[in-house]
């Protein structure tokens, strides 16, 4: 947010909300966040915080009865030319489908979910390049089945699966999991996306194997130098995978920074108290971790003013009252919190 | 929080530990095969102490506790128990008359707190179901009971009369962290109790694990796949890899001085939570070996970076490489992994 190149997208106050018959679920409260053409940006936080529904409001996939309530969703189209809202597209339009899959891609966050069991992981892929051939092709001819067929071995190639040839043939429930995961990136690869967003690609896996799609996600962003959106709750995976963390709570966004600034001087409550509760791999054994009190909200149950104050250490007076909005705290970061600032949301 | 409890004679003994399960193929259901999902497995748990067991899916890790529990019938092994009473019994080969006994001495948490709680049933009736299965106290005393079990988990008695789904997941685990009390078990074999839980909840139930330990004298076997969780939580390790046991040491000798080269790459695939350490380089090639078709010699040796021709013919066993330190490596001792 603070670099003087301009963002590839740019998510402003977003709102997404399901109407249930229990009542209004505000899934995504007010979230706003950059990222930069190439830039790696963590997205962290602990279960439905809203992490995969602002990914599904981003390519217009919030299924009902959910609805995009507001904000804005400015994205750099390849072409140049003004950014697009893409809140304000047809969920259904040429346009919107042009973008989903061809300029922005999404590694979803059920492995099993990606890939239809009935056709073979290649066939799959080979569609979706024929689909989008003038990613591929100048003058926009459409690539043959032989020539998309080849395009998807170089692609399983690269993405490190050993006899490419033979793997394009099979289903994707004949597959490992993480020879899936791997074709899954491949997949998301295939239209050569200038924004990749990877839905806690990693959580389903092993560690060793963790290490392995991580490498390889690394290695594909210095090779193409697609910007990528990495979620998860481990922070450790954010440690080493992001460039810049935006730390999520409730649907909003808490604190966002460099990666080193938030591992080594987060400024908002919710972030320091995260962070102190994992057991690291160095610390003192087998003595009490400092926990953050109480539990998560019932998402029916969205608390008034700031959503972490039921659990804030430092809660104050106005905090059950009014919402902070998030605020420049420090150089490159902001934070949503009355201890640095008493700028308070409108809505 | 509590030393590691002085060399004893432990709580339980588990010699070369086997489950196999068949393969079948086709209409008569022919057997085709084994999965040797635990092939040799040894370690000992004393009373007092957590001992953590580690491996990366489909090591084994659950089979194992399944077997403590007697959920699944053994295939070769020894598991010997001490019971409350001082006798020794192998609980591989009990009768179902002989274990309904110690049904109360022994008690597993698993991972998926909505499994193991019933949602038809209150807190009450979950939390003290153990005590009734086991004919202990009418209904009054039962009742007291699991007001106190509530209590001794951080929850309040009021809620005994509610049902599960009225509680988030951290709370629920709770609850059958209170139901696993129930009978006052002396070994309580946790199968992934926090990998279902978000950080913050997460820290709260290791904490209350810790403390009820202490409280209540309790000897854990912590199943885990997360090492910065087992680290925490364990006196001593053990790492399975296809079904065997490969290593297990005290936890700050096993992470100082790894005496196997998959315990090594473990440690080292594990991303840290700060930017400035960056996750060493080595990563781990290839794939699990199915325990069905596990590879000639050493199961590791497609993927060690340090094997050798023997690793590929010959199976090492587990070897005592220094005290209470176990491998099971060839070349450990020779090599710094
Ligand atoms: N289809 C839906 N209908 C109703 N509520 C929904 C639906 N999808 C998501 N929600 C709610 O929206 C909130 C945010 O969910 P979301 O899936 O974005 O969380 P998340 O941060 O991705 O969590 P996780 O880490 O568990 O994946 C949750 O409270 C969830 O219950
Ligand atoms: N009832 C069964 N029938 C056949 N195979 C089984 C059965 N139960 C487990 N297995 C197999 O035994 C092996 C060990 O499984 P187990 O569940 O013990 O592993 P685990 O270490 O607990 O893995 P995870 O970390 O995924 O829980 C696996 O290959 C599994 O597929
Ligand atoms: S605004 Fe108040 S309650 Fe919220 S994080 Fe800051 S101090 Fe805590
Ligand atoms: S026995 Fe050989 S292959 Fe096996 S772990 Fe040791 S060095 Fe590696
Ligand atoms: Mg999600
Ligand atoms: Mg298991």
């Amino acid at each position: 947010m603070t670099s003087d190149q301009t963002p590839l997208l740019s998510v402003r106050d977003l709102k997404v909300s399901f109407t249930l018959d229990e009542g209004l679920v505000r899934a995504v409260d007010g979230t706003s966040f950059d990222v930069m053409p190439g830039q790696v940006l963590g997205v962290v936080g602990e279960s439905g915080c809203g992490k995969s529904v602002t990914m599904r409001a981003i390519l217009q996939l919030v299924e009902r009865p959910g609805r995009i309530t507001g904000g804005e969703i400015r994205f750099r189209r390849r072409d140049g030319g003004e950014p697009v809202d893409l809140a304000r597209l047809s969920p259904r339009g040429a346009e919107m489908r042009d973008i989903r899959g061809g300029e922005i891609a999404l590694i979803p966050q059920e492995p099993m979910a990606a890939f239809s069991p009935v056709h073979t992981v290649g066939d799959q892929i080979v569609e979706a390049i024929q689909l989008h051939s003038h990613r591929w092709e100048a003058g926009g001819r459409k690539l043959s089945r032989r020539d998309a067929r080849d395009i998807t071995v170089g692609l399983f190639r690269d993405v490190g699966i050993s006899m490419p040839e033979q793997r394009v043939d099979a289903f994707s429930w004949q597959l490992s999991g993480g020879l899936r995961q791997r074709a899954m990136i491949a997949m998301a690869l295939s239209c050569k996306p200038s924004l990749l967003i990877a839905d806690e690609p990693t959580t389903a896996i092993d560690v060793t194997t963790q290490a392995q799609v991580l490498a390889l996600l690394r290695d594909l962003q210095a090779k193409y130098n697609t910007a990528i959106i990495f979620i998860t709750h481990d922070l450790g995976v954010i440690a080493q995978m992001a460039s810049y963390v935006v730390v999520m709570y409730l649907g909003r966004v808490m604190e966002e920074g460099p990666v080193d600034e938030i591992f080594h001087a987060p400024k908002h409550p919710y972030t320091k108290a995260l962070l102190r509760s994992i057991p690291s791999l160095y610390g003192e054994t087998r003595v009490a971790l400092p926990v953050i009190s109480g539990a998560l909200p019932h998402p029916f149950n969205r608390p008034p003013g700031c959503p972490f104050h039921p659990r804030c250490p430092d809660v104050m007076e106005r905090c059950s009252a009014a919402v902070p909005s998030l605020q420049p705290v420090a150089p490159n970061q902001l934070a949503s919190c009355f201890l640095y600032h008493d700028q308070a949301d409108a809505g | 929080m509590s030393a590691p409890p002085a060399m004893s004679e432990p709580l339980l003994d588990v010699r070369g530990l086997q489950k196999f399960f068949p393969i079948t193929k086709g209409f008569l259901q022919r057997t085709v095969g084994h999965v040797r999902a635990v092939d040799g497995v040894d370690f000992t748990v004393n009373e007092g102490e957590t001992l953590g067991l580690v491996g990366e899916s489909g090591c084994g890790k659950t089979t194992a506790s399944r077997c403590i529990l007697r959920a699944v019938d053994p295939t070769g092994g020894e598991i010997l128990y001490r019971t409350r009473a001082g006798k020794v019994v192998d609980l591989a080969t009990l009768s179902s008359s002989e274990l309904l006994p110690l049904r109360t001495e022994i008690q597993m948490i698993f991972q998926d707190p909505f499994g193991s709680l019933n949602p038809r049933m209150t807190l009450l009736d979950n939390v003290g179901e153990p005590l009734l299965v086991n004919g202990i106290g009418n209904r009054r005393e039962r009742t007291d009971r699991v007001a106190e079990l509530l209590r001794l988990v951080g929850l309040r008695p009021e809620f005994m009369h509610r049902f599960p789904h009225a509680f988030s997941g951290g709370q629920r685990q709770r609850i059958a962290i209170a139901r696993a009390l129930a009978t006052n078990p002396r070994l309580v074999v946790a199968d992934e109790p926090v990998s279902a839980l978000d950080v913050s909840i997460q820290a709260q139930v290791l904490n209350l694990l810790l403390e009820l330990q202490s409280r209540l004298k309790l000897t854990f076997l912590f199943v885990a796949h997360d090492l910065s969780v087992v680290r925490h939580i364990s006196d001593r390790i053990a790492v399975m890899y296809v079904g065997q046991l490969v290593e297990l040491a005290p936890t700050a000798e096993i992470f100082g001085q790894p005496q196997h080269p998959y315990t090594a790459a473990l440690m080292r695939a594990v991303p840290v939570a700060d930017p400035r350490v960056r996750t060493a380089d080595g990563i781990l090639g290839g794939e699990v070996p199915s325990p069905a078709a596990p590879p000639s010699g050493c199961y590791f040796h497609p993927r060690c970076r340090h094997a050798v021709a023997r690793c590929r013919v010959e199976a090492p066993e587990l070897r005592e490489i220094a005290p209470g330190h176990f491998t099971r490596c060839h070349l450990a001792g020779e090599v710094t992994f």
